[in-house]
């Protein structure tokens, strides 16, 4: 759908305009003529470069028209013009910085750990962290990806991933075994659990016509409140505790570090590039995945080749829940290791996001997470240096989907030159679908 | 927005031709046989449950006391009945609509019947719920049209938008944005209606939004209403964190709207506490059920609408802008939700919290798909969402041994049924959720 959002008509519109112009010769001017079109005539990664940088001014204008001590600087604008760019500039600085250092590197220290080669550990904790953040949001973007790419809108993800999560730490403290097959257990589980809550609104779907957007929607509030009821009852419960968790799983079930114990990344981002490839070759190369996409795209020339399309809405609905439920199991075994209250925090509605900017292609979602993770990791950092709520980032987020949804918003914006405004072609069809 | 080549039809609008266009087009609700005979089941369960647990189950000797107080109306005298045999009395209408779902032959009056059968299970369960207690009735209404005031804004919302072709998941976004600029600009002011008129002015603005998008670029609605409720989230979020909670006492503390109890007609025994003694949510919220109702049903605002939303390229061809139509309509439905949205803050808390809509939004969605599109019957069903809300805290204060977070599920799971159980395949607006894209002249 958003994939279609940027076409191959358009491309090939904008292709055959810039004709011989575009000149792809190794000499530095060809280089630049090339990029210098790809960004007239807004190509979908131009498109996404120019709504990040949108985003983060936006982002700019909100903080400083929040902040009482900039608001005060640009009152007495005209009396003290330099003070009030001056504290503008501090603060933004200090945050988009802040976000930098916390989510990617700090500079000064990289340059002291190469100079010494001390205190690698702290250089690369940030990324290191950054990654463990995008883990399940490429999961979990996935998910949502397989379900717009098939015309089914899954805003469960939040719902299944606790699910899968419930199913895995189960497994993952109730079952005594040596650890791969624990670990494979506890994958299994996590998948099961997010598939069985997929299930639901793809048969409710399927066999009554309910609509999934609802269905889903509800479920992610009947399912946080199983969790809940888990928490304070045996045998999730974690004994001796008076805070509502659940026990932690156990070694044996856990992802195993990657750079060793002092680095949180894990094996769940291997899980995550995996996940990725096999839902690429999946939509791809397989027959499945081809009525996915079939369905996706046109679904009366789908009925009309003999594809059965109840059956494709459950199973799509099956494999977008189990990897939501993957999702959940790598929050779990590789970050958390115990149920909270609080678990998957916003990760199943950042999903949706990410799969937009990603255009629900598995190597823009895993681009995408890094992003989006890069920017939560980052927003923590900030949060805590600066005093800004960390909340700046979902606003953040929140543009830049909206720009990368609305691409001739941003060809409007910065003037590039469109094919044609009314070349965006949809994806969903409302309730009736 | 709409430009030159907008009207084909060059001799204005035709009502005619609206007329034909909004009405021709509309599938009529059709409930199925065997979705009748589904719900004889479900009735004829609900028997299986009520029987035995309510009736059979409680001692002759229990009782239930209801009663009707109000500090304001004419008391009635309370009634204790005996748990047994009221559950019992319900447990046989319950049956009776079971039979009749089973082996009627006519589908009019479907609903109604299981409707008797679900309210009827709800009494005995109330019984049972509340036996060797007693059970305020008048407040237990009370605090289900409370309940039910966002679901009614939502849902009105919801018709608005949809009547004319724009599908609005944004609702939730402009319950948050219109409960925060409620509390704040009422805070900061001092003034409740300037509260109220902000957040009906930033409800319409997220509507003009998704109108902007969706109409001028033709993205995908259903895509613009979910980033619009994540983009409200966060900024709601910051805001509250960066400054209402930093400024609390100028900027999150505003009074909330008094009830307005309207004379003589409140001391009406239950009836007066329950409609005439409220706060003007309430009453706007039933004047705009009344409203939206005449203007989409009655005049030849709403046949526009309706038209353009059933079929936009005929209702062009008969002289209609449908764009302009439907940035009318959602402009107004994102109003009526931001409306909706300061009836969290100033219709009942007096500040805002984060997420204070906690979903109600996509509820109000479920309502207006049950209510089939039509102000009156998702009105009703609002009415029934808020019951089940009410419900949970009833419940909650009879000490009944279930957990809470089941009771909290209640409304989410009610919603679920809902959809899958009674509505089914519903039939929206025919344009609903689908682009227009405008046709030039030549």
């Amino acid at each position: 759908m958003t994939e279609r959002i940027v076409g191959p008509e358009l491309e090939l519109v904008s292709d055959s305009e810039t004709g011989g112009k575009k000149g792809v010769g190794l000499s530095p001017s060809g280089l630049l003529r090339s990029l210098n079109s790809s960004f007239a005539y807004g190509r979908p990664w131009a498109i996404t470069l120019l709504a990040i940088v949108t985003a983060l001014i936006a982002g700019a204008v909100l903080l400083t028209v929040t902040t009482p001590a900039t608001l005060q600087a640009w009152g007495s604008f005209f009396s003290n013009p330099i003070g009030a760019l001056s504290a503008t500039w501090f603060l933004v600085g200090d945050v988009y910085r802040d976000i930098f250092t916390g989510s990617i590197v700090d500079p000064p220290a990289l340059f002291q750990a190469i100079t010494t080669g001390q205190g690698w550990v702290a250089v690369l904790t940030p990324l290191s962290e950054t990654l463990t953040q995008a883990t399940p949001l490429i999961i979990a973007g996935l998910a949502v990806a397989v379900g717009f790419q098939s015309g089914v809108f899954n805003i469960g993800a939040q719902g299944q991933i606790i699910a899968g999560a419930i199913c895995a730490s189960y497994a993952g403290w109730a079952i005594q075994l040596p650890s791969p097959i624990h670990l494979a257990l506890t994958v299994a589980a996590g998948l099961a659990g997010g598939a069985i809550a997929g299930f639901i609104p793809g048969i409710l779907k399927a066999k009554t016509g309910a609509h999934e957007v609802i269905v889903t929607i509800m479920l992610n509030y009947v399912i946080l409140n199983f969790l809940l009821y888990l928490l304070t009852n045996r045998p999730f419960r974690q004994p001796g505790q008076s805070n509502a968790i659940s026990r932690p799983v156990d070694a044996s079930a856990q992802l195993p570090h990657l750079l060793g114990s002092a680095l949180p990344a894990n094996l769940g981002i291997v899980l995550a590039l995996v996940a990725a490839y096999l839902v690429s070759w999946f939509m791809k190369r397989s027959t499945l995945g081809f009525s996915f996409l079939i369905m996706g795209a046109n679904p009366t020339a789908g009925r009309t080749a003999g594809i059965d399309s109840k059956r494709v809405t459950v199973l799509v609905m099956v494999i977008s829940g189990a990897l939501a439920g993957l999702a959940g199991m790598v929050i779990l075994s590789g970050s958390t290791l115990m149920l909270t209250s609080g678990f998957g925090g916003n990760v199943g509605f950042d999903a949706i996001t990410v799969a937009l900017l990603g255009r629900n292609r598995p190597l823009g979602v895993v681009l995408a997470a890094l992003l989006f993770g890069a920017l939560d990791v980052g927003g923590r950092a900030m949060e805590a240096a600066t005093g800004v709520p960390v909340d700046l980032i979902s606003v953040i987020q929140a543009i830049i989907v909206l720009l990368v949804a609305a691409p001739a918003l941003v060809r409007e914006i910065y003037r590039l030159k469109a094919t044609s405004l009314r070349s965006v072609e949809l994806g969903t069809r409302g309730w009736g679908a | 927005m709409s430009g030159t080549g907008d009207v084909a039809w060059t001799g204005g609008v035709s009502d005619t031709g609206a007329k034909l266009i909004a009405t021709s087009t509309v599938t009529p609700t059709v409930i199925s046989m065997t979705r009748i005979r589904g719900l004889g089941v479900v009735s004829l369960l609900l028997t299986a449950i009520a029987a035995p647990i309510f009736g059979f189950g409680q001692p002759a000797s229990a009782r239930v006391i209801f009663t009707f107080g109000s500090a304001q109306s004419i008391a009635l005298p309370q009634l204790a009945l005996p748990v047994r045999w009221f559950s019992l009395s319900m447990a046989v209408v319950m049956l009776l609509a079971g039979v009749v779902l089973l082996l009627t032959q006519t589908r009019r009056g479907a609903y109604g019947v299981f409707a008797a059968a679900v309210v009827a299970f709800l009494w005995s369960f109330l019984a049972w719920a509340a036996r060797g207690n007693s059970l305020n009735l008048t407040s237990v209404l009370a605090s289900s049209l409370v309940a039910s005031i966002p679901l009614i804004f939502g849902s009105m919302s919801g018709i608005l938008c949809e009547r004319s072709g724009v599908i609005n998941i944004a609702i939730e976004g402009q319950f948050l944005a219109g409960a925060f600029m409620g509390a704040m600009i009422g805070s900061w002011t001092q003034n409740l209606w300037l509260g109220l008129l902000a957040g009906a002015v930033v409800g319409a603005l997220i509507g003009l939004l998704l109108a902007f998008l969706s109409l001028r670029y033709a993205v995908d609605q259903i895509i613009v209403g979910v980033v619009l409720v994540a983009l409200a989230t966060g900024l709601t979020n910051y805001l509250t964190n960066q400054l209402l909670n930093p400024f609390q006492g100028t900027l999150n503390s505003p009074s909330t709207f008094p009830a307005l109890p309207i004379p003589i007609l409140d001391k009406i025994p239950v009836v007066g506490p329950v409609l005439f003694d409220q706060n003007i949510f309430v009453y706007l919220a039933v004047v705009l059920v009344v409203a939206i109702d005449i203007a989409l049903f009655r005049a030849r605002w709403g046949l526009r609408v309706r038209s353009v939303g059933e079929h936009p390229e005929a209702s062009q061809s008969v002289g209609i802008s449908v764009v302009r139509t439907r940035y009318r309509s959602v402009v107004l439905g994102g109003a009526v939700a931001g409306v909706g949205g300061v009836a969290f803050t100033l219709g009942s808390v007096g500040e805002f919290s984060v997420g204070m809509s906690a979903g109600l939004g996509f509820v109000a969605l479920a309502v207006m798909i049950f209510g089939r599109w039509r102000p009156y019957s998702a009105f009703l069903a609002a009415l029934l969402f808020g019951f089940s809300d009410a419900l949970q805290s009833i419940l909650a204060v009879l000490n009944v041994p279930i957990p809470s977070p089941f009771l909290i599920m209640a409304p989410y799971l009610v919603t679920i049924g809902v959809v899958a159980g009674l509505v089914g395949r519903a039939v929206p607006p025919g344009a609903d959720g689908k682009p227009f894209l405008q046709q030039s002249k030549g």
